[in-house]
């Protein structure tokens, strides 16, 4: 692995794209392209959801990576459920802003991101596993893949009491704390503005339906009538010019902030992972201490040796997870920067057309001669 | 005995006898207010004015008894108290609970004659020739209107109804309105006038209103609806927001309707309507609370509901009678649908703005718990942002259901004031032929007597005759008048809908334009502090 290979094997993380989604029955498969830094020649492959779970599992199963736990993994988005009518509720219950949008597009720009962070982590962009599922064109995910010593976590009823287990650092102290508070607060700002946007969706319908029921009140019977005919048809251009309106802004809102908000709750919640791996270790590494000075003369030797080695990886998965919280900081910031921006640019945009397209709409009526 | 004269009016010595203020000056004569009479009274009341045209005589009653009840019928031979028979008729018992008084003289006969209200008036020329003349007399003066009104030159008022002021306590309170008038219309003494009015004073007035004009086929703008939910509310002193906005929703309710009202030419120069708006003090209004505006109709379109049940199927000469009959059932489910469709909008506004808040406060919070102080900043004015979109949604929703909910609700109301006045006219046609048959009947007795040697008796018969020929003929010209006022009628009422949708619709896209406007303002002013996070 000599670092030609590395950069060999290195792929442009910004040229990652998830160009098209086909969905057959029940599996939606991805077409996603990308670039090696080195060359121009892109690469395609086919992917289907089980094949970036084999990566994320690969991911957190690398050997020889020190301070592996100590690394915040870039959240893969939830499984995607096919939606059916019926499963429209479930489907929001489970991916929130990410089931929402046309055709799958929040969820692939969503799975998109995701490889484009996962290529650009340092450490991350190395593993074999991304190179593979990138470039390979069998699909990874029908081999079996090797149980990682870091599993998803899952909240085990046991593991829940380790959460609050007291720091010895400050550092990791008030980052913990600050993580737990903001990170239900971006969960429930993220669900409060699902809520507007369904509602906004909801009005746009309604406003489609006003709409339709002026548009049939046409009557030629008299000339009076005619003329009444005019004003309803008229009326219902400008309700389907606000229905659109409201569309083209809840579709800004999911496209931008939507999206940003699903992602910053979902990055915390790897940052939460992420440290309270680190507190299990920590809760590890105290019982290695007790028991080492407990240790009876003939065990003293073990225990030492076992206590020496869980510090040393303690104190790694301290300093990576360091570094990895002040990256995270740093990104974010950008990351939400950058879709306020978006969201804002768009909604301003928007807001001008509606205007300029009403304003016709008013001066047209003003003239209207009845 | 005396001139029958109204009670005191300061216009009471004006304009009462010159010829020439005949259909030239609109200004009607005082009307007497104080008259104890069943409306029924004023059909017989035209004949009364008919037969004044021919006389530049001053009132002099030729018997006792029309001095109190001035619209009695004069017709040629009977002094008797025609109510009497009127009252046997089943359909006036609806209006029993209508113990308001009325005014029978139809202001939009003044035009036409010179003189005042001259009830008593023998008369000198049969009725039958007069009619034709009246009626052209009639036409013309109410052409005249119109074109008038086309001009825009001779309407000219804007009424408003605001500070609504609770008086009293408890379940003795209610809402005291002001009501100002601005005008320039010579109708009334002043160009700028307010009044204190109270819910039950507007539906007194549309009773008397309905009272007086429905049955000769005039739309009478309905009053709003009774609300006894929203008034309890009120009267106890519930400070909430659904109480302000009850107010509120009836201030512009009672609003729309005196402007409905006084938009109509005959209805402005009404006496009862005059006195509305100018009078400090005016008779409590009794009865009211079967008479809201619904609750009249209601009444009305009861009976018409008991005629059509007695099967009167009627002749219809007039095909354009059928059609528009069957255009404003039409008309009545396409309004409905689209009150309901606007009624789903205002529900999803309102839902949105309180959604919206909800999220405003939970970035608050964010802004709040961000350590980082560009990004805190920038999620604080996030919040900021959204609160103020929220108000454009609270405004919005009260746009759409002030401008649209309430013009569809106020026209599903108005369309069954018209419904109402096509089946007063069923009932003037059916009351045509019930003269008719009666007189068919009475010619039969006269024939029989005519062998019978019994002289009284044939006498009496030959009388009773002369006394049906006479209904049938008023049936007829009742029935033919009802006609022309219903096809009027509803070419204003037709011109006026297009109207009114015009200017509600232009004032929604204003606020939309408005709104939109806003909203570009507020992100412009935050695409900056977005782009300052660094």
């Amino acid at each position: 692995m000599g670092s030609n290979e590395d950069s060999a094997q290195s792929v442009n993380g910004s040229s990652i794209k998830i160009t098209d989604v086909t969905q057959d029955g029940d599996t939606l498969t991805f077409a996603i392209t990308s670039q090696k830094s080195s060359s121009s020649a892109g690469v395609c492959v086919f992917r289907t959801y089980e094949d970036f779970e084999w990566l994320q599992q690969g991911l957190f199963s690398q050997e020889d990576v020190p301070g592996l736990q100590g690394v915040i993994f870039p959240p893969l988005p939830s499984k995607p459920l096919p939606s059916t009518s019926l499963s429209q509720a479930k489907a929001l219950k489970q991916l929130g802003f990410l089931a929402l949008g046309d055709e799958w597009m929040i969820y692939c720009k969503a799975l998109e991101l995701y490889l484009q962070q996962v290529a650009a982590h340092t450490t991350l962009s190395k593993s074999k596993a991304l190179y593979s599922f990138l470039n390979s064109s069998e699909s990874p995910g029908k081999q079996c893949g090797k149980k990682g010593i870091l599993n998803r976590l899952s909240q085990a009823m046991e593991e829940m009491r380790k959460e609050g287990h007291k720091d010895v650092d400050e550092f990791f102290q008030s980052e913990r704390d600050s993580s737990t508070n903001l990170s239900a607060l971006f969960k429930l700002s993220t669900e409060k503005f699902l809520d507007v946007v369904l509602n906004k969706q909801r009005l746009a319908l309604a406003c489609g339906h006003f709409s339709t029921s002026l548009h049939l009140c046409v009557n030629q019977d008299n000339p009076t009538a005619v003329a009444f005919s005019k004003i309803c048809l008229k009326l219902s251009d400008i309700i389907e010019a606000v229905k659109i309106n409201y569309e083209k802004v809840s579709d800004n809102d999911i496209s931008t902030l939507g999206l940003g908000l699903d992602l910053e709750s979902r990055y915390q919640e790897a940052k939460r992972e992420m440290l309270f791996r680190r507190t299990c270790k920590l809760v590890e590494l105290e019982t290695a201490n007790r028991n080492s000075e407990r240790a009876k003369p003939n065990k003293k030797a073990i225990m030492e040796g076992v206590q020496k080695a869980t510090q040393k990886e303690f104190d790694i998965i301290s300093s990576v997870a360091k570094q990895e919280i002040e990256h995270y900081h740093r990104d974010r910031v950008s990351l939400l920067r950058d879709f306020l921006i978006c969201w804002c640019e768009k909604q301003l945009s928007t807001a001008r057309e509606s205007s300029a397209l009403l304003s016709q709409h008013l001066d047209a009526c003003k003239k209207f001669a009845v | 005995m005396t001139a029958w004269e109204p009670p005191d009016r300061p216009r009471s010595r004006l304009a009462y006898c010159c010829p020439e203020k005949m259909a030239e000056d609109r200004e009607p004569p005082p009307l007497a207010d104080a008259v104890q009479t069943d409306f029924r009274e004023v059909e017989e009341g035209e004949d009364l004015f008919v037969s004044t045209v021919s006389t530049a005589e001053q009132l002099s009653p030729t018997s006792p008894e029309p001095a109190s009840f001035p619209a009695e019928d004069i017709s040629t031979n009977s002094n008797g108290p025609k109510q009497e028979i009127l009252l046997d008729d089943d359909q006036e018992d609806l209006f029993a609970e209508a113990t308001e008084e009325v005014s029978l003289d139809s202001p939009e006969r003044e035009p036409i004659l010179s003189d005042g209200p001259s009830p008593a008036i023998t008369p000198v020329t049969p009725t039958v020739i007069i009619t034709p003349r009246v009626d052209a007399l009639f036409d013309r003066s109410l052409d005249e209107d119109e074109e008038a009104e086309e001009n825009g030159d001779t309407f000219d008022m804007q009424i408003t109804v605001s500070d609504p002021e609770k008086v009293g306590d408890g379940m003795n309170a209610y809402m005291a309105y002001k009501v100002t008038t601005k005008t320039s219309l010579s109708l009334f003494s002043r160009n700028e006038f307010s009044v204190k009015r109270r819910f039950s004073d507007f539906l007194g007035l549309h009773s008397k209103l309905a009272s007086k004009y429905m049955h000769i086929g005039y739309i009478v703008p309905p009053a709003p609806e009774k609300s006894i939910v929203g008034m309890t509310k009120v009267k106890v002193g519930k400070e909430d927001l659904s109480s302000a906005e009850f107010v509120e929703k009836r201030r512009s309710a009672l609003e729309r309707y005196l402007m409905r009202t006084v938009n109509h030419p005959a209805l402005v120069k009404d006496p009862d309507v005059i006195q509305f708006l100018e009078n400090t003090e005016l008779p409590r209004a009794v009865s009211t609370q079967a008479l809201s505006g619904a609750g009249i109709l209601r009444m009305v379109n009861k009976a018409a509901d008991a005629v059509n049940k007695m099967t009167i199927k009627m002749n219809e000469s007039d095909a354009w009678f059928e059609e528009k009959q069957q255009q404003f059932e039409n008309l009545d489910i396409q309004l409905r649908k689209l009150h309901a469709s606007v009624e789903s909008l205002v529900c999803h506004r309102k839902e949105l703005s309180v959604n919206t808040a909800s999220f405003a406060k939970s970035a608050a919070m964010l802004g709040n718990s961000e350590d980082h102080t560009a990004l805190s900043r920038a999620l604080s004015q996030l919040a900021e942002v959204e609160e103020k979109i929220d108000q454009l949604h609270h405004e919005q929703a009260y746009a759409d259901f002030y401008l649209f909910s309430e013009l569809l609700g106020d026209y599903v109301r108005l369309i069954t004031a018209v419904k109402g006045v096509f089946d007063q006219r069923m009932k003037t046609w059916s009351k045509w032929q019930d003269a008719q048959v009666m007189l068919q009947r009475k010619r039969e007795a006269e024939a029989k007597l005519q062998y019978a040697n019994k002289p009284d008796k044939l006498q009496q018969a030959k009388d009773e005759i002369k006394e049906w020929e006479a209904k049938v003929q008023q049936g007829e010209r009742d029935f033919e008048q009802i006609s022309k006022n219903i096809r009027r009628e509803v070419e204003r009422f037709e011109k006026q809908r297009v109207k009114d949708f015009k200017v509600v619709i232009i004032k929604y896209l204003e606020s939309l334009v408005h709104t939109q406007q806003q909203l570009i303002k507020y992100w412009e002013a935050f695409l900056p502090e977005a782009k300052a996070i660094a």
